[in-house]
């Protein structure tokens, strides 16, 4: 007993003790869970009856149109999200930065706030603004321009502007935010030569805020690969459930609901979720050795 | 010769102050006008919850202002109790509350783990980490939920929590501020006799402070705000938090949206609250990853 104590507080033991409760989360919040997901994709299960059926989920996936629509929604949204949640938030921040604005602090605090709601009040709002009603916002806004009201949610072009307004409305300060905090890092020494050789803003954006804000992009690029690949609540709550007009709201994890919760068909849902898996991981993987990342350099 | 260059360049920057001056002004003008879009939908929401539900539904969310209708009613109904607005609120901050408590203190001996000491294992161990960062977590919805069936956690508060618990972001933050924080600490301290754990919660833990700030307010917010777990995890309605329950006052038929825009309103309050109070916090927390992740 004296010994086991003894042990346990032992400068040896005492690193695996603090970092137990991870290790315990790792095996039973990850690794199972991602096992069990990856059998049952070869898995039809029914409620007390399981069954293996080999690769009929994946090659049924493969003629299942409402999956395309899915992946295509899916990345469609992603796309716009990195056209226009990348370079705009890159030179908002290098506005911010620079000595031509005061009050730095209010317009920060102002653009970061609609990352402070919930998916659902987000929602609820942009519900209400889009609604297809004659006296809603958007309606009366469009009607200015001598336009017929539309029904915003109810076509693909415009219920995707809603949708991408609303990630633009949240994630562009928090995506200006996370440019700050590279930028910050950018030794001010630079700037100032730059300019006794006479270079320009524009020049010394190219040649050196550009490359010294790489990580900062990846950073940015990754997350944003996978909020976009993964959307789903914004959806939801758009459609007020998973169930939008032809599909056109339909995303990969909507549909990995609406199989897996709402139809209960775990092993088809499953193998819906490992597609979206590899499909993010491919992108990035890619992404990552576009960039670079994998080179020695960095030693 | 060198008093000369020296002069031309600084009549270069008298120049330049010139036209810079044109581009605060402009840029200045750009900024203002991005906050305010920003904060439109924020205006509309809270004038919307002074007006009549029914108007909601018949005109959707309006410009139009009509001061003379503004009334309290959907305040006084949302404080009058005779709804469940208030037991998702105070389901909600209990999740937040206990939630926030057991990451921090669990992501901080992690942390402490993998920055503190040498061993073997250490950077398999911090992979393994960074891994887990590498799933989506929408993928690992579905088996997590059969799971949490099977081990009897389902429509329980432990349920909703005990995945999330090891925040990779979290453990990442913490050893992120960890590692700038002088090691010599713990030698001091073993040589005063103290053990690994009493250097770990004595020593150290007063001097992270900060990061716990941090940490509790991003932790905080994302169980405040957060749906599709819980969404997934509580079946009884007596149980929903804020988030499910304002979703199921979201009809078709709009007979609750009195409710609903006094509620959303009411909901972000807390939070707002916070941000005034803490805004640094919230932005070092969020930014931590991005600068050397």
């Amino acid at each position: 007993m004296e010994k086991l104590k003894k042990l346990l507080y032992s400068q040896k033991a005492a690193p695996y003790i603090f970092v137990l409760p991870f290790i315990l989360s790792f095996a039973f919040f990850w690794i199972y869970p991602l096992f069990s997901t990856v059998k049952m994709s070869f898995q039809s299960i029914l409620p007390g009856e399981v069954e293996w059926i080999g690769l009929k989920n994946y090659s049924k996936l493969l003629k299942d149109t409402a999956f395309h629509t899915a992946i295509r929604n899916s990345f469609e949204y992603m796309i716009w999200t990195l056209v226009l949640l990348i370079p705009f938030p890159m030179i908002f921040a290098c506005f911010m930065d620079s000595r031509l604005i005061k009050m730095k602090g209010l317009y920060k605090a102002l653009l970061y706030l609609p990352a402070l709601t919930s998916v659902v009040v987000a929602g609820t709002i942009f519900r209400l603004m889009f609604s297809e009603l004659e006296g809603s916002q958007m309606n009366q806004l469009i009607s200015w321009f001598g336009f017929e009201p539309i029904k915003w949610l109810k076509m693909k072009v415009t219920s995707y502007f809603a949708l991408i307004t609303i990630a633009c409305w949240r994630w562009t300060g928090v995506n200006m935010l996370y440019f700050l905090a590279g930028l910050k890092n950018i030794d001010n020494g630079l700037y100032e030569s730059a300019e006794i050789d006479g270079a320009g803003g524009f020049k010394k954006f190219i040649y050196i805020t550009l490359p010294l804000l790489k990580p900062t992009t990846i950073y940015v690029l990754t997350i944003s690969v996978y909020a976009g690949l993964a959307m789903f609540l914004e959806s939801f709550m758009l459609w007020n459930g998973n169930a939008s007009p032809n599909n056109i709201g339909l995303t990969i994890v909507g549909y990995l609901y609406r199989r897996g919760i709402e139809k209960n068909q775990l092993g088809y849902a499953s193998a819906v979720g490992l597609v979206l898996l590899v499909i993010a991981l491919t992108i990035n993987v890619i992404q990552l050795i576009m960039n670079g990342t994998f080179k020695k350099e960095e030693k | 010769m060198e008093k000369v260059q020296k002069n031309s360049f600084e009549s270069k920057k008298m120049r330049m102050s010139t036209k810079n001056k044109i581009l605060s002004v402009l840029i200045t003008a750009f900024f203002t006008v991005l906050g305010i879009l920003v904060v439109f939908p924020f205006v509309t929401m809270v004038l919307a919850s002074f007006r009549p539900g029914q108007e909601l539904i018949r005109y959707g969310l309006s410009i139009k202002l009509n001061f003379g209708e503004m009334t309290f009613n959907n305040y006084t109904y949302l404080f009058s109790g005779v709804h469940s607005y208030f037991m998702w609120f105070r389901n909600s901050m209990v999740l937040t509350i206990v939630s926030v408590t057991l990451t921090l203190i669990i992501c901080y001996f992690v942390a402490y783990g993998l920055t503190m000491y040498n061993y073997r294992f250490k950077n398999l161990l911090f992979f393994l980490v960074i891994a887990t960062m590498m799933v989506p977590f929408e993928i690992l919805m579905l088996p997590l939920y059969q799971e949490m069936i099977d081990l009897k956690l389902i429509n329980t508060t432990a349920g909703v929590i005990l995945p999330g618990l090891c925040g990779a972001s979290t453990i990442f933050f913490f050893r992120q501020y960890m590692s700038g924080l002088p090691g010599e600490l713990l030698d001091a301290g073993r040589i005063d006799g103290a053990t690994e754990y009493g250097i770990c919660v004595r020593i150290m833990l007063p001097i992270t402070k900060p990061a716990f700030a941090a940490m509790a307010i991003l932790t905080g917010m994302g169980a405040w705000n957060s749906m599709l777990w819980p969404l997934l995890v509580y079946r009884d309605a007596d149980k929903f938090t804020l988030p499910i329950g304002l979703n199921t006052l979201l009809t078709p038929y709009g007979n609750n949206y009195d409710l609903l825009i006094a509620g959303s309103c009411f909901a972000i309050l807390p939070i707002f609250i916070l941000f005034l109070c803490f805004q640094n916090y919230f932005i070092d927390g969020m930014t931590a990853g991005a600068v050397k992740g």
